[in-house]
């Protein structure tokens, strides 16, 4: 045992050795750069390699895609495209109505905005509701909760074009549902084919596909809850509607905004087992705009990179709005915490 | 110090260039049927024979071709050689054989009716050559017609005449609908101009859309709207979105499938004895019974590093025999004059369907109208058929009015013309 420890003390040291040569090679220059630049300088040279790479793989690419939306062409290289200021931009929103896709421009456009609204708020909606019952059934002391558990969360593992693909087998004209359906006697459905019920299995499937996640969030703020407040509650003979309203969903809220937000941004952003599940279609139905930059900036014929990168610009504007709500929930959370 | 940049640099660069090896030729290549397992053992010959050139056969989706190959020639990279469709449309990015082959007159001879299809407007360049001919056109189970004690319409029939037989087959078989037609504008073109359409104006430029476009297309949605074409093939994808119906057509779900020739092999491969096929040309419009002619071409890359070996390995694949083998083991049409001219083509096939079908596809092809038969070489054909596909997948679907269709289709069309500026 005392030959093991001063074995492994060896190793330690050897590992360490080249640690202790390095803090001493860089020991002086970082005492001369704190004396020169103070604290603040210190700062910014540990964040400086996150900076770094925050600068190569975010900021610069957002910044060459703004300038892409201000040039027109199918040249890849900024330099061989042609500069026409906002005039990407004025073509996506030129519109006579907004609320009324056909009567703008790029028709396209508004079609994958309003499907996309409309999607963001039903999905939404949908994934919170079902969420919430689901991480509530599995905070309760039924049999097999650690496998319900782990049965609900195993499609946020699937690949999104595997999910796409499994529903897409299920719903198509001769799958899995209509071939039960036609079993049992019902005429099939155009379940991808009809505008309306294609939209719905949109929306089934990413919320079938995403729920595992937020399930899991609003599982952990439930278990946070303290127990003697329902213990009091049941004592006070409170009926369970009461409790869910009064102590669960107040104490929940947290949770709930993050939730909201990040279900938010994920529906915004929906493309991958939508384009495999439906492609778009019928019509323009489930096309939604990261499938409508995408066709436009890649998969057309004849593609438009500029136009794509603009309408990628005013969704990343979106984004950033959401994103600022969440920061600005996230620190009055905090600042309640505090007073607490 | 310098030393160790430099080689950083060295090893940077050579990662980054797509062949950056002397002798390294990349072949992107994509597959209908069998061609790809007949062009590697094609090119593993060419590649004992000439053991200082190294071949990479990228076996890839045509998706891949149709989405992705654009974008890298556009940032000046990609393979050094390439088999696509899209040839008129990217021809910028095509590599110039000529100074490079031994004889360009051989190309010229035997090429030249196709190879305006595949370089710039008013280029002498010759950029490549077509791996197979093809022409769009109809294939109709026969045994479900015959099932359904329903004649095959005859030569000269109709759209509508075959769509109606189709629709008898269809409700006495219970098949999903009568006629299946791929999802693309390429496949509804020759039937456009079958019903008078011309999509080139005078001046070479887009022309709106016409009469015959407004007759074939309004057709397309009636035939959708009454069930008698299968829906899901061109509903149920947005944009411009390329679909193929040829698995209805192989499960026997249609009596009817229009598509093309490059079919033949597919259907060969995978119906088998399942039951007895024809390929029967393309059905009559007002004008004619005109199909579109195409095919696949194989080019050279202008952004390939080896441009010499590139040359080399052209060559060799444009030879009359290996022509004409590569045709008679994948069921191609031939592109070359001297394997037309000289006839006797053995078909490597037992399958009893696949002669008459490539003998139907030949006869068929003397009926094309010269309104189709300048698309394959027309810049702007691309914009049109996306166009034709998004706006009338969206009339099926029930977004918009025939009417709203044509005036969108112009406007898309436009907008890809001022884009291109």
């Amino acid at each position: 045992m005392t030959e093991r420890l001063s074995t492994g003390s060896k190793v330690g040291a050897a590992l360490a050795a080249p640690v202790g040569w390095l803090a001493t090679i860089i020991d002086a220059p970082l005492k001369l750069w704190q004396r020169l630049t103070g604290l603040g300088g210190m700062a910014a040279f540990f964040l400086a390699p996150n900076m770094l790479i925050f600068g190569v793989f975010v900021l610069a690419p957002f910044v060459i895609n703004f300038f892409y939306s201000t040039t027109s062409g199918a040249a890849f290289f900024l330099a061989d495209r042609t500069y026409v200021g906002a005039a990407q931009y004025s073509r996506l929103l030129d519109c006579g109505s907004y609320l009324d896709p056909s009567s703008c421009r790029e028709d396209l456009f508004w079609n994958a905005v309003h499907n996309t609204f409309w999607f963001v708020t039903l999905q939404v909606a949908l994934l919170i509701v079902v969420s919430m019952i689901t991480a509530l059934i599995l905070n309760r002391e039924i049999v097999g909760r650690s496998f319900w558990r782990a049965v609900f969360f195993f499609p946020v593992l699937l690949s999104p074009v595997v999910v796409g693909l499994i529903w897409k087998w299920i719903l198509q004209r001769q799958g899995l549902l209509n071939s039960v359906a036609l079993q049992f006697g019902f005429e099939p459905t155009e379940w991808l084919t009809d505008r309306f019920w294609a939209f719905a299995a949109s929306i089934t499937v990413s919320v079938w596909a995403h729920m595992g996640f937020f399930t899991l969030i609003l599982l952990a703020g439930l278990q946070a809850i303290p127990r003697d407040l329902y213990e009091a509650a049941e004592m006070d003979g409170t009926k369970p509607g009461r409790v869910f309203w009064r102590i669960t969903l107040p104490l929940l809220m947290p949770n709930l905004l993050v939730v909201l937000i990040l279900a938010l941004i994920r529906a915004v952003q929906i493309f991958d087992e939508v384009y495999v599940l439906t492609g778009g279609g019928p019509g323009t139905s489930t096309l939604f705009i990261t499938q409508y930059i995408y066709e436009v900036g890649f998969a057309s014929l004849l593609r438009n990179p500029g136009l794509a990168a603009a309408a990628s610009i005013l969704m990343g504007a979106v984004l950033v709005v959401l994103t600022l709500i969440q920061l600005q929930i996230g620190r009055r959370g905090e600042k309640k915490g505090a007073r607490e | 110090m310098k030393t160790r940049l430099g080689l950083i640099g060295a090893l940077t660069a050579s990662l980054m260039a797509t062949s950056a090896f002397a002798g390294d030729v990349r072949i992107m290549w994509y597959s209908d049927g069998v061609e790809g397992d007949v062009i590697k053992d094609i090119l593993d010959r060419f590649q004992k024979d000439n053991p200082d050139i190294k071949i990479t056969l990228d076996n890839v989706s045509y998706k891949v071709v149709q989405e992705q190959l654009p974008i890298q020639l556009e940032a000046g990279q990609g393979p050094d050689i390439a088999r696509v469709t899209n040839i008129k449309e990217l021809a910028n990015h095509w590599l110039d054989l000529r100074p490079l082959v031994s004889d360009a007159k051989y190309w010229e001879d035997n090429f030249g009716a196709t190879l305006d299809w595949m370089r710039p407007d008013g280029s002498d360049a010759i950029t490549g050559f077509m791996t197979q001919l093809t022409l769009t056109g109809g294939f109709a189970n026969k045994t479900l017609f015959e099932q359904a004690g329903v004649d095959l319409p005859g030569e000269t029939a109709t759209w509508d005449e075959w769509v109606e037989a189709s629709d008898k087959v269809a409700k006495s078989q219970s098949t999903a609908a009568a006629i299946a037609i791929d999802r693309s504008g390429h496949r509804i073109s020759g039937p456009n101009v079958s019903y008078g359409a011309n999509y080139i104006a005078a001046d070479g430029m887009p022309a709106k859309v016409d009469d015959g476009v407004k007759a074939f297309g309004a057709k397309l949605v009636q035939w959708v709207g009454e069930g008698k074409m299968l829906k899901e093939t061109w509903v149920a994808a947005a944009g411009s979105t390329y679909r193929a119906a040829a698995d209805d057509f192989i499960n026997a779900q249609v009596p009817f499938y229009y598509s093309g020739s490059w079919q033949v092999a597919n259907l060969s491969a995978k119906i088998g004895d399942n039951f007895d096929w024809v390929a029967v040309g393309s059905p009559c419009g007002t004008a004619g019974c005109s199909g579109l002619k195409g095919g696949a071409a194989l080019v050279g890359i202008k952004y390939t590093k080896n441009a010499a070996d590139v040359a080399k390995v052209m060559e060799y694949l444009s030879r009359e025999d290996i022509v004409k083998e590569f045709s008679e083991r994948t069921l191609f049409l031939p592109a070359h004059k001297g394997v037309v001219d000289k006839g006797g083509m053995n078909w490597a096939s037992q399958d009893k369907h696949v002669g008459p079908a490539l003998d139907a596809f030949v006869k068929s092809a003397g009926q094309t109208l010269p309104a189709s038969d300048a698309l394959p070489a027309w810049k702007w054909a691309s914009a049109y058929y996306g166009a034709l596909v998004t706006r009338i997948s969206q009339v099926m679907a029930g977004e918009m009015t025939l009417d709203s269709a044509w005036a969108r289709i112009d406007q898309d069309v436009a907008d890809k013309v001022a884009q291109a500026k």
